[in-house]
């Protein structure tokens, strides 16, 4: 095997094991963003700060009592959490979590596959993300769960197009869909969320739609579905689906911020003179940072907006969103095609 | 209808304005109301090893009290389960034999002394009923429990351990007590 | 190593695509029909057209599959309501599905199909399929997108409220 192969197996294993440990944490995020928002403490008993609560909350996963309802769909409904779980990992794989490293007299990405499709790719997965709550919701057969499952896909549906085309604007200034240029094109603080603010907005809206997280928790709500497509689910399969949806928000939060906010690009790091090496881990931890204030941000959001209600939403999607796309669309079209004459008409106007 | 008190508001339902209907300048609002709400200290307190501070005269869990040679005061006379309005308490009397005299104060003792803790409304009616000082409330929390029958607390539970003496003075001032025998 | 994938690939299409005819329940059919569609996704792959693999698996099996299968569940079509078909239209369907076997299977023999490997160009990446449609297919494409929007005018005409009906859910 050459050194390249076994450090892109390397590599594979650190992501998908960060990807894990951070939705882990991300569970005990959640509990102390919200009980801090709400004046109280939060986990705090199992270690020094509860910092040991996201490994007895999986423990406790493991040893409950796994129950398979007896008129559902067997197979499905075993096959549903898995999927959700599958397709919320795949994701990670186009990330760019750093720039080159040499080492071992190989130069590398930190990306497992740098592929020119990349934006295509996430767009991919997100879309078929919606099967692992439909088959489930459907396999259960439990009305809630169906209703929860129905609301998820008609949801995940409308709001990809306005997805798709705020990413489309990026695509169309950066002139490429591979997300190493993307990064590439947003260095020295030349970052998308500057010049394309709506843009921005759209996507973060979307992501949070996408991801079903509150306040667009439709295919979930406790207080209507009790507990939508996963009413029926116990135990681990359970802990698969909300494991699923913190990966799902973990590189929702990378994708804001390789696509938004520069990934791993931080301010002057050509201007202090460190070696290239040093320069590519202080991006990964700089990546790293944008990507826990992202989380942070979910959950801030989470705990401050109430649910929309369901025909909000669709309107929210429909009528404001895609609209929204469309102009910002055509205004960066525009923009792109007739740059120099509007800046040579400025310059000849004063 | 009049109202009756004047904090009632008119719901209206006007049309929105632009600016609200964005509905982005609100959802901003609320996110720094909540992110004012992140540093502001928690209203928790960490229960086992702090405790809310409570009053001396607090009506927690009882304690059947000896005297200071620690024999025990309460003498079944059955006043406390007559002045129990949630009719909690039972006992059992007996007569006290000879060589028990370091044992029971009076003649006359409890052999059974019930208290269904589930019934108990904590009224501390019993405290003030008993003419031998014998029956207190304490400001001790009365812990939860699996089974019902665990709630039905009896002499093991509530007399006064004699080498872990429960102070009262506190709750049995002068006042308090010269006001009870006045009543 | 290649060959062998294909091979692989070609023989779960057919099985995923036999078993979506074969399946009693309908949404057991879309979900075989969902896998058959991420073969074919694989298919592509292995020709190197990148992009024709992503579309496929973002419209059809990201898309239209979900909104097949959300009818479907929403439906909740089973063995009790499933409708039962006369003899004459089983007849009928049997006549015209092996009609349309003898038409492929006479093309397939009749017709020059090589079996040599066909060369992996790079025709199917994102950059020269954009410039191929936008420079010698830009007409057929043009015309295709005239399609779609009159198809979405169509769909929007036929749900419209006509006058007279009254709005279901105020704002």
């Amino acid at each position: 095997m050459s050194t390249l192969l076994i450090i892109k197996i390397v590599i594979i294993l650190i992501i998908f094991t960060i990807t894990l440990v951070a939705a882990m944490y991300s569970t005990y995020m959640e509990r102390k963003v919200a009980a801090g928002i709400q004046d109280r403490i939060g986990p705090d008993r199992a270690g020094p700060w509860g910092i040991f609560q996201p490994l007895a909350d999986g423990g406790k996963m493991f040893f409950k009592e796994d129950f398979i309802p007896g008129k559902s769909e067997k197979w499905l409904f075993i096959l549903a959490p898995g999927l959700a779980m599958f397709t919320a990992c795949m994701t990670g794989a186009i990330i760019p979590w750093g720039g080159t490293v040499t080492l071992f007299g190989e130069t590398f990405n930190l990306q497992i596959a740098n592929i020119d499709i990349g934006i295509l790719y996430i767009m991919g997965f997100v879309s078929i993300g919606v099967y692992g709550i439909m088959i489930g919701g459907w396999a259960s057969n439990n009305k809630y769960s169906l209703y929860g499952a129905v609301r998820a896909s008609s949801q995940m549906i409308s709001y990809e197009l306005a997805m798709g085309l705020a990413i489309l604007a990026i695509v169309m200034s950066t002139g490429s869909l591979n997300l190493g240029d993307i990064v590439e094109a947003q260095k020295g603080g030349q970052w998308n969320v500057f010049y394309q603010p709506l843009a921005f907005l759209l996507f973060l809206v979307c992501a949070f739609a996408e991801c079903n997280r509150a306040p667009f928790d439709m295919a979930e709500c406790e207080s209507e579905l009790i507990g939508g497509y996963h009413t029926e689910y116990s135990s681990m399969k359970l802990g698969f689906f909300l494991f699923a949806e913190y990966i799902n928000m973990f590189i929702s939060s990378a994708v804001i911020s390789v696509l938004f906010f520069g990934g791993y690009n931080f301010p002057f790091m050509h201007d202090l003179g460190l070696s290239a090496n040093a320069i590519t881990f202080i991006g990964v931890g700089v990546f790293f940072a944008k990507i826990l204030f992202f989380i942070f941000f979910f959950m801030w959001v989470r705990w401050t907006l109430p649910r929309f209600r369901y025909d909000q939403l669709m309107q929210l999607g429909w009528k404001a969103l895609i609209p929204l796309a469309v102009i910002n669309l055509m205004i960066t079209g525009g923009w792109l095609m007739f740059k120099g004459d509007l800046l040579a008409m400025i310059t000849k106007m004063f | 209808m009049k109202s009756l008190t004047n904090r009632s508001i008119e719901v209206s339902n006007k049309k929105m304005t632009l600016m609200e209907r964005i509905y982005l300048p609100a959802v901003i609002g609320g996110l720094f109301i909540t992110l004012k709400h992140l540093f502001m200290k928690g209203a928790t307190i960490k229960y086992p090893e702090q405790t809310r501070p409570v009053s001396n005269v607090y009506r927690g869990k009882h304690v059947l009290k000896r005297d200071d040679k620690g024999a025990e005061r309460c003498t079944a006379c059955g006043l406390c389960a007559v002045a129990c309005p949630a009719e909690a308490i039972t006992m059992t009397s007996a007569e006290r034999q000879k060589g028990e005299e370091g044992l029971y104060r009076e003649e006359k003792y409890a052999t059974v002394y019930e208290i269904n803790m589930l019934r108990c409304i904590f009224c501390g009616l019993c405290e003030s009923a008993c003419p031998k000082e014998a029956i207190f409330l304490t400001t001790e929390i009365l812990p939860a429990n699996f089974e019902r029958e665990d709630f039905i607390y009896g002499k093991d539970r509530l007399v006064e351990q004699i080498d872990k003496r429960i102070d009262v003075s506190k709750r049995q001032t002068m006042e308090v007590v010269t006001q009870k025998f006045n009543d | 190593m290649l060959g062998y994938l294909f091979y692989i690939l070609s023989g779960l299409t057919i099985l995923t695509a036999i078993m979506m005819i074969a399946a009693r329940n309908p949404v057991h059919s879309v979900l075989y029909l969902i896998a058959t569609f991420f073969m074919v996704s694989g298919q592509y792959l292995l020709m190197n057209a990148q992009f024709l693999f992503v579309v496929n698996i973002i419209v059809y099996a990201g898309a239209i599959m979900v909104l097949f299968l959300f009818v479907l569940m929403l439906l909740n079509l089973n063995k009790e309501t499933e409708p039962q078909k006369s003899m004459k239209t089983k007849l009928a369907g049997v006549i015209a599905g092996g009609l349309l076997l003898i038409t492929l299977l006479g093309a397939l023999i009749k017709g020059n199909v090589s079996s040599e490997n066909l060369p992996i160009t790079d025709i199917g990446l994102v950059k020269n399929l954009g410039r191929v449609l936008f420079t010698d297919f830009v007409v057929p494409f043009e015309i295709s997108s005239v399609l779609f929007l009159s198809a979405m005018v169509g769909a929007i005409l036929v749900g419209k409220r006509h006058n007279g009906e009254t709005e279901v859910i105020s704002e």
